[in-house]
């Protein structure tokens, strides 16, 4: 079997707010297979954002660890999570968080000029991939001067500009109407598919759940359970390592 | 499809963006919110211009009263300018330009740190996307910076502008014929550069907080 894209052991965040202590995750443990869709069900203040963060580098757990890729990203300095981060994820939000004073273009060139690209390298990519995602027309808009679609358009092409694994989209359809959320869907569905990203969603979106392999459904900081694609029964999960249903 | 994974190649660090590559990022940020950073160089044009009109009047009188001319003595009676005094610049001229140009660095600051509130957002976002620690300080450096030189330069032509015009009407003519045009080149200068320096020092501090910010807690900010 082949290692998992992203492991998950054990991770625990505990805030402190004051004198309380806050459980935001208890233990969640999930390995995600290279060209996964998986889809992270659960309603807010569940911890599924807080998961989703640490997957990214943009957080740390209090215990346990998250790998990608078989690499341990406590052990990276800031330096080298920017490079994880610019390389390997490709950040989609729930709203677009688009610059918005620069253009589509330069919205998804900017990732380019991070790694490493000059600023003609990285207009070229960027042009080539917002045609990719039907935007070839839009090059020098504002993302105040197209619809929410189409910003979301610009943001996926921006995720994807610089070849990352990992997308990791936090509700991509939470400001979108149902028609646009299911382009979106199935324009995410192409590029998995195309490109062989693995695909992480948190979401409150039924729709998400069929085009999903996986879904998760995080309850109160842990997993509560898994479902397979095609699996009638639905898989058990752990609490603080107690299974339950 | 995938290439070797990060155990076969290890994490590079990220590399540094250039300060031109930087520096044209934050123009073209700045063209963009041009109103925004307009009210933001108000401040700096306004101590500028009058620190400039200060040192130029200062320059002016001083070269009026050397003259000794006995109805330009009386006009310059007229406006309250001690001719027997010695020719150095009195304390209070002295203590409403240092107030001047403390007001100028708090404007500065204070706009800069709103500038910073406001795009939290933005910068957690270029975090996720990559951005190191330096790029962000870089950026906020260069855009304050260029307001703060931009306002400065406005600032000081303004000064000369309000200066002259008040001679003028004090003195009529007597500041043309008399015009100290080395002092007032220097006190043009002299306000270019306090305001300048002024600025890229204001700006030091706004820059590291928004490089600061950790881009969890960037996003977690609802609009």
């Amino acid at each position: 079997m082949p290692e998992p894209i992203i492991s998950a052991k054990d991770i625990t965040k505990v805030y402190r707010m004051g004198e309380e202590e806050v459980h935001a995750l208890r233990g969640i443990s999930l390995d995600v297979e290279a060209g996964e869709y998986v889809s992270i069900m659960g309603p807010s203040g569940s911890g599924k954002s807080t998961f989703f963060n640490m997957i990214g580098g943009l957080d740390t757990p209090t215990a346990g660890e998250v790998s990608v890729e078989g690499c341990r990203l406590g052990d990276l300095n800031s330096k080298q999570l920017a490079w994880f981060r610019c390389h390997k994820i490709g950040f989609i939000f729930q709203s677009f968080n688009l610059i918005p004073t620069m253009t589509a273009l330069e919205n998804v060139a900017i990732g380019r000029i991070f790694s490493g690209a000059t600023p003609e390298e990285a207009k070229r990519d960027a042009a080539s991939v917002l045609e990719q995602v039907g935007l070839g027309h839009r090059l020098d808009h504002l993302p105040s001067e197209v619809s929410g679609g189409q910003q979301q358009r610009i943001a996926i092409a921006r995720a994807l500009v610089n070849r990352p694994t990992i997308i990791l989209a936090d509700e991509p359809t939470g400001n979108l109407d149902l028609k646009t959320g299911e382009d979106i869907i199935s324009l995410l569905n192409e590029m998995k598919t195309a490109l062989g990203i693995t695909i992480i969603t948190a979401t409150h979106d039924m729709k998400m759940l069929s085009a999903s392999d996986t879904v998760v459904w995080i309850h109160d900081g842990a997993i509560d359970r898994v479902a397979h694609k095609g699996e009638v029964e639905i898989k058990v999960g752990t609490i603080d390592g107690e299974t339950v249903m | 499809m995938p290439g070797p994974t990060l155990r076969e190649t290890g994490v590079p660090e990220q590399p540094d963006v250039s300060w031109s590559v930087a520096c044209s990022v934050s123009w073209a940020g700045l063209r963009r919110r041009l109103l925004r950073a307009l009210i933001t160089m108000v401040g700096v044009i306004l101590a500028i211009a009058f620190l400039a009109y200060m040192l130029i009047t200062d320059s002016i009188t001083h070269a009026l009263v050397a003259v000794n001319d006995d109805t330009l003595n009386v006009l310059l009676q007229r406006t309250g300018v001690d001719i027997f005094a010695s020719g150095e610049t009195d304390q209070m001229t002295l203590l409403l330009i240092g107030l001047s140009l403390l007001t100028c660095l708090v404007g500065i600051v204070n706009a800069m740190l709103m500038s910073v509130a406001e795009r939290v957002k933005e910068i957690g976002t270029l975090k996720c996307l990559g951005a190191r620690d330096s790029f962000i300080v870089k950026t906020y450096f260069i855009e304050s910076s260029l307001q703060g030189i931009i306002g400065a330069a406005i600032g000081m032509l303004l000064g000369l502008l309000v200066a002259l015009s008040v001679a003028t009407v004090n003195y009529g003519g007597h500041v043309y014929t008399n015009l100290p045009i080395l002092p007032v080149l220097k006190s043009l200068i002299v306000s270019f550069a306090i305001g300048s320096l002024l600025a890229v020092f204001a700006s030091i501090a706004p820059a590291y907080m928004a490089a600061r910010k950790q881009p969890v807690d960037a996003l977690r900010i609802e609009e």
